[in-house]
């Protein structure tokens, strides 16, 4: 580490010297050990930086050299008509504004009994009971986790009692209301087993403002469950936003992800997904929007654990502008997996000739009996469909735009929120060129 | 089924067939590297000062170098002090003028092998430059290629007698400063096949090199150069086999490939090292750097590879396109069984207005094999109209062995198409059982499947590699089944 990195990990150790007491679960041994650790572990690697595999293509020296509030305080504006706009129909709603909860701006609505939907603060000082194994089961997988660990103060906590069906969607809302902050979420849904519900777990921010989004969501599904998790980040444009996924999969489990990218100014996604039983099948989709100087990157990492799992991957994304994207799936299916099913896809549209996008699709594979296939594709519309277009009448600005809109509208398709997807229909119009780029 | 099973494992287990060693004397320098290794090698090949310095810069830019660490491959650390840079076929003063006057002990290996090359001249029609122990003891057809203005011969006499087309393109391509093992290769490399090809010749046989280690503890550290000047034409062989030996023994080769305006320049290797025994113990560490550029518009360069021996494998023929409308092209074949390790694969970095590049990758996994694939494709932001397709296929013969798939895609240009597919799989139950209820055994059938799965890349081979690399792969692979 050179001095400027080594100044930067010496000003997070103060601050966390300054806060740790005043962080909650303080009074558990447990807790006070994995912060501490976590911050070792975080002061030992400091922030990644280009010569880590894993970080090749995003630069993450802003985000270092932000001087960031790593307490932030709770927020207290009227925020009710941004809520308003941004809450879905029907839904269970909990507000996060820079972090913490606040009771007076969430709508959690009736859910059925036994289902708890409450903070992760609350518990941790409450009953703390479950969540040493579901929060520090797994090292953390990054320096930006570790961090989160360290700082963690809030966050949704969800437990599904087994068998029961949420029907509305529980959406997550996070509000970032005021500049230079870092703000660490953790989420944690315990899904019983037979459950099913679906959540949203939406990032937003009050005006164009810079400020640290570090969230970690632990998912846990138990023999049978389903859950859907839909990420929606519509950061402010001069944010930074890293979010980390942990998801982890008994028997006949399904999961369920899409990651709509399209706010922030530098945006990293990991989904780490264990498929830690048999016949458990996981969907992985996404879409990125990107313009300007935005940076967006996604590493996904599905691990076949045990035999006969399934899962499907598909990634897509529209760059324009000088924007930069960086696609990295993984898939692992370990030794004993035999009969695992992997699909991956990863396909990019760019807009524009500043624009760049790196992709590395991945399987690593040590069983035999595997199907696995991945492909990944970086092109332009096709000019057979355009001309098709423009031959019915179509000016060609508008065919083009028309197949752009399409061709992003597939994954926007496949998210199963009537609401969600009228709300994405929307974001989509208004990002998406109307009159296309001309050729 | 059991009975062929058995038989099957026989085969699979099958000792390497070309294991022996010759007993020549050799020329070797004291084990260990430093500065006076370096001037004793340049002084003993009588080079020119600006080698010299050359390999002096490599050799110091290595110093401040580190072992790469990103590929998937294990190996105990190596012990660069305790290996002999240097070693040489003791000759006689003047060295061999025609095959007569070489070394018997030496011919009669190359019989063994296969190679012998007294009929090769006659029937084949190839001229064989081959590399017995780093330095090049005979060469055949040279007259009849001087003729054409062709110039094809050691790496050492090439720098004694066309000093000014070795400065001029040596480092060209493969940078002293570009890896580790490249690097190190630049500093010691003892000696390789050197080819240039003049404006408008079409070479009119195919260029081979046979590789070979010998001495015991010396590894190789061969360097080859090809030049196609503009509109040339030129196919070049290379062919290993290696004597068994329990210790591991390294190999850091550097290819370098120029094709200038119009030129097409076929590379085709089958390497056949020596992949350790069966428990995974010895074997030959081969860490290559092969890399052409294709610096005239409409040339084209393309490798062609079948991978079987060495117990690591670490190289990915690379082709820069730099001219325009040049085309890169990448076949590969790579075969670990046992407890081999491969991590191979290409680059195509797109430069060039609308170059265009085509690789297909088959891995084929036996036993505790791991085969890797790691490929680039960089579209440059001046590369306007460039494409790529890429196909990687693994076949997966045996539940503890690997494959594994790292395409890194980097594009910058929007008129930029790049495709890349991937596909993992191992034969299926019901194409064997199709097979044998036609009346072929089980090991035919295997060996039918492998070979059709591989077809694409061998019809890229000339004639007589073909053969070579389906006898080749027949040998270690069929009785992963069972």
């Amino acid at each position: 580490m050179n001095a400027r990195q080594v100044a930067s990990v010496n000003d997070y150790l103060d601050a966390f010297r300054r806060v740790s007491s005043f962080l909650p679960g303080q009074q558990l041994d447990w807790l006070r050990e994995s912060r501490a650790e976590a911050i070792g572990r975080f002061a030992q690697q400091g922030f990644p930086t280009l010569h880590n595999e894993e970080w090749k293509y995003t630069n993450v020296t802003a985000i270092e050299h932000g001087r960031f509030n790593l307490l932030p305080p709770h927020g207290s504006e009227f925020l009710s008509r941004l809520i308003d706009s941004h809450a879905l129909l029907d839904s269970h709603i909990l507000v996060f504004v820079n972090g913490h909860l606040e009771p007076g701006l969430s709508r959690p609505g009736k859910l059925p009994a036994d289902v708890k939907l409450t903070s992760l603060s609350y518990r941790l000082e409450r009953s703390p009971d479950d969540l040493e194994e579901a929060l520090v089961t797994y090292p953390p997988p990054s320096a930006f986790a570790d961090l989160n660990l360290a700082f963690m103060a809030d966050g949704a906590y969800i437990r599904l009692p087994p068998g029961c069906v949420v029907k509305a969607p529980i959406q997550l809302l996070f509000i970032a209301s005021e500049a230079n902050l870092a703000i660490q979420p953790r989420n944690l849904v315990l899904a019983g087993a037979g459950c099913s519900a679906s959540l949203v777990e939406h990032h937003v921010a009050l005006g164009d403002i810079s400020y640290f989004t570090n969230a970690v969501t632990d998912i846990v599904l138990d023999a049978g469950a389903s859950i859907e998790h839909h990420k929606l980040q519509q950061e402010s444009p001069s944010a930074f936003h890293i979010a980390t996924v942990n998801v982890s999969q008994a028997a006949k489990s399904r999961f369920i992800s899409t990651s709509f990218a399209l706010g922030a100014r530098l945006s990293r996604v990991g989904i780490a997904v264990r498929l830690d039983a048999e016949d458990a099948r996981c969907d992985l989709d996404g879409l990125y929007l990107a313009d300007g100087r935005q940076h967006v990157d996604h590493h996904t990492r599905i691990d076949h654990l045990q035999p006969r799992c399934t899962s499907r991957e598909r990634y897509k994304g529209v760059l324009d502008g000088a924007s930069r994207a960086v696609f990295n799936g993984r898939v692992v299916v370990h030794p004993d997996a035999q009969g695992s099913d992997a699909v991956q896809t990863n396909h990019n549209l760019l807009l524009s000739d500043a624009a760049e996008i790196d992709t590395k699709p991945q399987l690593e594979i040590w069983a035999d009996d595997v199907k696995c296939s991945h492909g990944a594709t970086v092109g332009q519309l096709d000019e057979d469909q355009v001309f098709y277009l423009c031959s019915r009448g179509i000016g060609e600005s508008a065919a083009r735009a028309m197949l752009t809109r399409a061709f992003a509208m597939e994954v926007v398709n496949r998210v199963g929120i009537p609401a969600l997807q009228e709300k994405l229909d929307e974001l989509l119009h208004a990002r998406l060129p109307q009159r296309g780029t001309a050729c | 089924m059991l009975k062929e099973a058995a038989k099957l494992d026989e085969l699979v287990s099958q000792e390497y067939l070309h294991g022996f060693v010759t007993d020549v004397e050799s020329d070797s320098v004291p084990q260990g590297l430093n500065e006076e290794v370096i001037h004793l090698i340049s002084a003993k090949k009588e080079e020119p000062e600006f080698m010299l310095e050359w390999r002096l810069k490599a050799y110091r830019h290595w110093l401040t170098m580190s072992e790469p660490g990103w590929s998937t491959i294990h190996h105990p650390p190596i012990d660069y002090q305790a290996i002999s840079y240097y070693s040489a076929p003791r000759s006689r003063k003047d060295g061999p003028q025609s095959l007569a006057d070489v070394d018997p002990e030496l011919l009669r290996t190359y019989e063994k092998l296969g190679v012998p090359l007294e009929e090769r001249e006659l029937l084949a029609g190839v001229a064989v430059d081959a590399v017995f122990d780093s330095v090049s003891v005979a060469t055949t057809f040279k007259a009849k290629l001087a003729e054409m203005g062709i110039i094809f011969c050691s790496f050492s006499e090439a720098v004694l007698e066309h000093p000014e087309l070795v400065r001029q393109y040596l480092g060209s391509v493969v940078p002293f400063t570009d890896n580790y093992f490249a690097s190190l290769n630049s500093a010691v490399f003892s000696d390789g096949s050197f080819c240039y090809i003049p404006p408008g010749v079409h070479c009119p046989m195919e260029l081979s090199t046979y590789f070979r280690i010998n001495a015991l503890n010396t590894g190789q550290f061969e360097r080859t150069l090809i030049i196609a000047d503009r509109d040339s034409y030129v196919s070049y062989l290379e062919g290993c086999t290696a004597p068994m030996r329990d210790e591991n023994q390294l190999h850091a080769a550097v290819v370098e490939l120029v094709a200038l305006e119009n030129a097409r320049i076929r590379y085709a290797t089958v390497q056949n090292w020596y992949p350790g025994d069966k428990n995974g113990k010895g074997g030959i560490y081969n860490f290559v750097t092969k890399r052409g550029e294709c610096r005239g518009d409409n040339s084209r360069i393309s490798w062609t590879q079948v991978e079987t021996g060495s117990a690591i494998t670490w190289k990915y023929p690379s082709v820069i396109l730099k001219g325009d409308n040049s085309y890169g092209e990448f076949h590969s074949v790579a075969l670990t069984n046992n407890f081999q390790q491969a991590d191979t694969g290409t680059k195509m970095i797109h430069l060039g207005k609308h170059t265009r590049s085509h690789i297909v990758s088959k891995g084929i996994s036996a036993g505790h094999g791991r085969n890797a694939y790691r490929g680039l494709v960089k579209i440059a932001r001046t590369a306007v109209g460039a494409r790529n397709y890429s196909q990687c296929d693994s076949l997966l013969l045996g539940d503890r062995c690997a494959a594994h798939t790292f395409p890194y895609i980097e594009v910058k240009h929007s008129s930029a198409r790049v495709e890349h597919e991937a596909t993992t799989s191992r034969i299926g139950e019901d194409q064997l059982f199709y097979c044998q209820s036609r009346g072929l055994s089980a090991e035919d059938a295997v060996s039918m499947i492998v070979n059709g799965f591989c077809k694409e890349v061998f019809q890229e081979l000339p004639m007589e590699f073909a053969v070579e690399a389906q006898k080749l792969l027949g040998i270690s692979l069929e009785g992963s089944i069972g």
